[in-house]
């Protein structure tokens, strides 16, 4: 009878160990380690500061478009550098294959230009006025 | 859970070796809070830095409370500091270590008379283990020190005030006169 462990095995194996080492070193860090919680002690982290409101707040739905754009330019450079690092081996070939890379992520580009998402829009302010006094007179009437 | 913790509350023959390892344990993984409040500061990182090399020691600064073991107050204490300082140490784990670094958080330092803002000294706080003089200390200075809580840590053991393990290293601690006669014998002879 063959006794050796077949392949499946073998992955069996390390993984039962790396269970039992992974488990073990919780285990014993659970029984070793003091575990004395208070209020001050679970306090949220903030670099010393005292947290105050809530983590929900909002941001402003422009910066998605921002973020998108940057990506466009992330992801270009990353091709780019390796394809610079072995451009001399590759000739006009490879020239010609990056320009064609660049050309679609310009189109892109252009795209999001020609939408106008490139103009960040300033806001246009809401400002208040004053509701008619019983006077008749409005407030700026009024001086 | 703190099994041991929970369950050993006084000092017995069964828990010796485990004080052993567990304080080798503590030691030789001592992670500082990366904390710098002035010109301290720049020492201790020139202390983490190549030619001082703290990570031979196992120190290591990290930058959340919840992972450090030791607080290195490197430099002035402020008063609006010292809040963030005592919030700073709440959030540590237990057993958490100071070490008082240079002259400004051991009393006050040049701010000690007309120094309205700062406080005179941060063990007014938070329980300071070492002090570590100087203004500011040099590296060897601090890892002086954190050689002395070291020390310490291999002093305590399970179900033991951490007063004790003072006063044992305490016992142990060498006059620094008698050094100095002694190499002074030994050169004149």
């Amino acid at each position: 009878m063959d006794t050796t462990l077949s392949n499946f095995g073998n992955v069996f194996a390390f993984l039962a160990l790396g269970i039992v080492f992974v488990a073990g070193g919780y285990l014993t860090a659970r029984m070793l380690r003091p575990s004395r919680p208070n209020p001050a002690k679970n306090s949220t982290y903030e670099c010393g500061e005292e947290a105050v409101g809530s983590a929900w707040v909002k941001f402003n739905i422009r910066f998605y478009v921002v973020a998108l754009i940057f990506i466009i330019f992330d992801v270009e450079v990353v091709f780019l550098y390796p394809w610079a690092t072995v451009f001399k081996h590759l000739g006009v070939f490879a020239l010609v294959e990056a320009l064609l890379f660049a050309a679609i992520l310009i189109l892109g580009l252009a795209y999001a230009w020609v939408k106008g998402d490139l103009d960040w829009v300033r806001p246009t302010p809401n400002i208040p006025t004053m509701p008619e006094m019983p006077s008749g007179k409005s407030a700026s009437e009024r001086g | 859970m703190g099994l041991l913790d929970a369950a050993i509350t006084k000092h017995n023959v069964l828990v010796t070796s485990v004080d052993n390892v567990l304080n080798w344990a503590r030691l030789s993984s001592l992670w500082p809070m990366g904390f710098g409040l002035a010109c301290c500061a720049i020492e201790m990182m020139a202390t983490n830095a190549s030619n001082y090399d703290l990570e031979r020691f196992g120190i290591f600064p990290r930058s959340s409370p919840r992972q450090s073991d030791l607080m290195i107050v490197a430099g002035t204490v402020t008063m609006k500091m010292a809040e963030r300082v005592i919030r700073l140490y709440e959030q540590m784990p237990e057993p958490r270590y100071v070490l008082s670094m240079g002259s400004c958080s051991n009393c006050g330092g040049p701010y000690w008379e007309h120094g309205y803002h700062v406080l005179k000294g941060v063990d007014r706080v938070i329980p300071v283990d070492v002090y570590v003089p100087g203004c500011p200390p040099r590296p060897e200075s601090l890892i002086g020190g954190l050689m002395k809580i070291q020390e310490l840590i291999r002093m305590e053991q399970i179900g033991v005030s951490r007063a004790d393990a003072l006063k044992k290293l305490a016992e142990k601690s060498i006059d620094p006169q008698f050094v100095i006669d002694r190499e002074r014998k030994a050169t004149t002879a």
